[in-house]
C-alpha cells in the first residue's frame, strides 16, 4: 500500500511540475491541480496508513486513527480550490486584456514595443 | 486585555467583512472612512500590544481555549509586537494614500486592503505552522487581487506570474507541513523545538528536507536570488499605495525564517548547517542583484522595487549570521528599510502624477509642480535608502556590519558598494526629475493636485527615517532585547507549552498518543 500511494504521490507530482513549466495558461492551472491533488495525499499520508486503526475512541482500543492529518487535508482543499479558481478568473482576465492565453501575454522582450500584441483591451 | 494577541488580526477581518456587506450604492466615503477607522482601531490594538510586551510578556492567546499543542495559538512576544506595529505604521499611510481616487477604479479595494492587513498581522502573530500557512493564503489571495486592481495589460502579465509562482510555493508549504508533521508529529513552533531533539536517527534526514523546504517557501517570499525575478515587475506593476504595503510582505517571510531558525530549530545537531554556506552567499548576490537592477531600470517604481530586494538580501544575510547582535541589528534595520521603501513608492506616485505622459520613466519631462517640497521628500528618501550619514540607513548598516567574522570582506564590500551604487542611480533620477525639465511646464498637461492627506501619509513615511535617528538609543535598546527574548528560546517556548502539561508520544510510524496528565482520575 505504501508503494503504491507513494508512486501516486510521485506521479502527480511530476505530471503536474511539466504542466506547471508550459506556456500556456490552461496548462499550469491543470498542472497546479495535479499538484494540490498531490500534496493533499501527501499530507494525509502523514499520518500513516492503517486499515485496523479506528477513528473514534471504541472501547480501549489504543492504535487510533490520527485525526489531524485529514483537519489539515481538509483545510488544504478548500484553500486550493479558492486559489485554483482565482487563478482561472485571472487566466481569463488576462485573455480578454492581451487576446493570448500565454503567461507573457505577448511574445515581446519586455520594452512594450512589440508588434503582435492583440490590442490594449479597455481598462488599459 | 485578555483577548488582545487577536485583535489586530480580527479588527480588519471584521471591517472586511462590514466592507463586503456594504450595498453598491453606499456612498464611497463611508466605505474610505470605515476603512481607516478599521486599521486606526486596529493600529490602536497593536500600540497596546507593544506596550504589553515591552517589559518582556509574552501574551499567549489559545484560539478556541484549546492548549497548545492541541490548538492553535497567537504568540505576541517582542518580535510580533513590533512587525504588527510596523505593519499599521505602514498601512495607514498607503490606506490613505490610495482613498484619493485609486481605490474608485475598481470593485472592493477597501475589503481587500483590510484582509491583506489581517493575513500579515496573522503571519507575524501565529505561532503554528499550519496556521501560517492559513494566513500566508490570505495574505497572498489579498495580494493577487490589490495587485491588477485597476486593471491593464502590464497588471494581468504581472499576476499571472505572481499567482502561478505563488501556488506552487503553497504547494511546496504543504509538502514541508506533511513532512514534518509526518515525522515530529506537531506543527507548534515551540513544540517543534522540544520535539526536535528526540528524532530518531532514522528520520533526521526528512526532517531536514522539511525545515528546508519550509526555509525555501519563506525565501520565495522574502525573494532571494534565484526565486527573486518575479519581485520588481510585480512591485513595479501594482499601483504605488499597494506596493508600498507589498514592501512588508517580503518582511513576512523574513520574520517567518527567523522564527524557524531561531525558536524552531535553535542549536539542535540535528538540524545543524541548515542554512550553511548557500544563504550567505545567495544572500550577497541578492544584494548586487538589485543593485544593478537599480541602475538598469527606467522608471521610478522599478528602482524602488529594488531597493525592496537589496533590502530583503541584506536582512538574509543578518539572519545567515544568526547570532544575537547580528538580529538586533536586523531589527532595528527592518523598520527603517520596510517605512523607506514603501515611501519611495508613494513618493514615486506623487512625482508620476504630476509629470503627465512622462509618468515616473526616467525621462526629461515637465516641471514638476511643487518640486521643492516633493525634491526635499525625495533627498530624504535618498539619502536614508542608500545609508548615507545621517540617517538610519546609514545607523543600520553600521551595526550589521559589526558581524560577521567568516564574511566581512565580501558583507563589507557588498553593502558598501550597493550603497555607493544606489546613491549614484538615485543623483541621476533626481538630476532627470527635477534638474532637467523639458521646456516649460505646459497648461495642456494635466497637474492632479496632490490632497493635503495624501501629502501627510508621504511625509509620515519620509519623516520616519529622521525619526528613528532621533530615537535611535530607545529604537536599538528594543531591538536588543528582542533579539535577546528570541534568542534565549525558552521564555517563548515555555509561554507556549503550558509547564502543567506533559505530552505522551509514542515512537512514529504509528499515530501519536496525546494526553493532558494532571487531570487524571484518582
Amino acid at each position: 500500500m505504501e508503494v503504491i500511494m507513494a508512486l501516486a504521490v510521485g506521479l502527480m507530482f511530476a505530471c503536474g511540475t511539466w504542466l506547471v513549466l508550459r506556456r500556456r495558461t490552461f496548462s499550469i492551472v491543470l498542472g497546479v491541480t495535479l499538484l494540490a491533488y498531490a500534496v493533499n495525499l501527501m499530507l494525509f499520508l502523514a499520518g500513516r496508513i492503517g486499515a485496523a486503526s479506528p477513528p473514534l475512541v471504541i472501547g480501549d482500543a489504543t492504535d487510533l486513527a490520527d485525526p489531524l492529518p485529514q483537519a489539515l487535508v481538509l483545510t488544504a482543499i478548500v484553500i486550493g480550490f479558492g486559489m485554483t479558481a482565482f487563478f482561472v478568473a485571472l487566466s481569463l482576465h488576462a485573455l480578454g486584456q492581451a487576446g493570448t492565453d500565454e503567461v507573457d501575454l505577448n511574445r515581446d522582450s519586455g520594452d512594450g514595443t512589440a508588434d503582435d500584441r492583440h490590442g490594449e483591451g479597455p481598462g488599459a | 486585555m485578555t483577548h488582545l494577541p487577536i485583535l489586530p488580526v480580527l479588527i480588519p477581518l471584521i471591517a472586511a467583512a462590514v466592507l463586503l456587506a456594504l450595498p453598491g450604492k453606499a456612498p464611497r466615503s463611508l466605505a474610505r472612512g470605515l476603512s481607516i477607522a478599521g486599521l486606526l482601531l486596529g493600529g490602536a490594538s497593536a500600540a497596546a500590544l507593544l506596550a504589553l510586551t515591552t517589559d518582556g510578556t509574552i501574551a499567549v492567546y489559545a484560539v478556541g481555549n484549546w492548549p497548545a499543542p492541541f490548538g492553535i495559538v497567537l504568540v505576541a512576544d517582542r518580535l510580533a509586537a513590533m512587525m504588527v506595529a510596523l505593519l499599521y505604521a505602514l498601512a495607514i499611510p498607503a490606506l490613505v494614500t490610495a482613498s484619493d481616487g485609486l481605490d474608485a477604479r475598481g470593485l472592493h479595494f477597501h475589503a481587500l486592503f483590510q484582509l491583506l492587513v489581517a493575513g500579515i498581522a496573522g503571519a507575524f502573530l501565529t505561532g503554528d505552522l499550519f496556521n501560517l500557512f492559513v494566513c500566508f493564503e490570505i495574505l497572498l489571495l489579498a495580494s493577487y487581487a490589490l495587485l491588477v486592481h485597476g486593471g491593464g495589460h502590464e497588471k494581468a502579465r504581472a499576476g499571472l506570474h505572481y499567482v502561478a509562482l505563488n501556488l506552487v510555493g503553497s504547494t511546496i508549504f504543504l509538502v514541508a507541513i506533511a513532512l514534518l508533521y509526518g515525522t515530529l508529529g506537531t506543527l507548534n513552533i515551540a513544540d517543534l523545538a522540544l520535539v526536535l531533539p528526540q528524532t530518531p536517527p532514522a528520520d533526521v534526514a526528512l526532517v531536514r528536507t522539511g525545515l528546508l523546504l519550509l526555509a525555501l517557501v519563506f525565501l520565495l517570499k522574502a525573494a532571494l536570488l534565484p526565486m527573486s525575478f518575479w519581485l520588481p515587475h510585480v512591485y513595479s506593476s501594482a499601483a504605488a499605495p499597494v506596493a508600498a504595503l507589498f514592501a512588508i510582505m517580503t518582511k513576512v517571510g523574513i520574520v517567518a525564517l527567523l522564527r524557524l531558525l531561531v525558536i524552531g530549530v535553535g542549536d539542535e545537531p540535528q538540524a545543524a548547517g541548515l542554512t550553511d554556506g548557500w544563504l550567505p552567499a545567495l544572500a550577497l548576490a541578492t544584494i548586487a542583484l538589485g543593485t544593478l537592477g537599480a541602475f538598469a531600470a527606467r522608471r521610478f517604481a522599478l528602482i524602488a522595487a529594488n531597493a525592496v530586494l537589496i533590502s530583503s538580501g541584506t536582512l538574509l544575510f543578518a539572519i545567515a549570521i544568526g547570532d544575537a547582535p547580528a538580529t538586533a541589528a536586523l531589527l532595528y534595520y527592518l523598520p527603517h528599510t520596510t517605512l523607506v521603501t514603501g515611501g519611495l513608492f508613494l513618493l514615486g506616485h506623487a512625482i508620476s502624477l504630476r509629470r503627465g505622459a512622462a509618468e515616473d520613466r526616467l525621462v526629461r519631462g515637465p516641471v514638476i509642480a511643487g518640486r521643492t517640497s516633493l525634491g526635499l521628500a525625495f533627498l530624504v528618501l535618498a539619502v536614508a535608502v542608500s545609508g548615507l550619514p545621517p540617517l538610519s540607513g546609514f545607523l543600520g548598516k553600521l551595526m550589521l556590519m559589526q558581524g560577521a567574522q567568516d564574511w566581512q570582506a565580501l558583507w563589507w564590500a557588498t553593502l558598501l558598494l550597493s550603497g555607493l551604487g544606489i546613491a549614484l542611480v538615485l543623483a541621476r533620477v533626481a538630476s532627470i526629475l527635477f534638474w532637467e525639465p523639458e521646456g516649460r511646464a505646459d497648461s495642456d498637461v494635466e497637474w492632479e493636485r496632490i490632497g493635503t492627506r495624501r501629502a501627510g501619509a508621504l511625509g509620515a513615511l519620509v519623516l520616519a527615517s529622521p525619526i528613528l535617528v532621533v530615537a535611535a538609543a530607545p529604537v536599538a535598546g528594543f531591538a536588543a532585547d528582542t533579539s535577546a527574548q528570541l534568542h534565549a528560546r525558552d521564555p517563548y517556548i515555555r509561554a507556549v507549552i503550558a509547564s502543567d502539561a506533559t505530552i505522551l508520544r509514542t515512537p512514529r510510524p504509528g499515530p501519536v498518543v496525546l494526553a493532558l496528565q494532571p487531570e487524571e482520575a484518582p
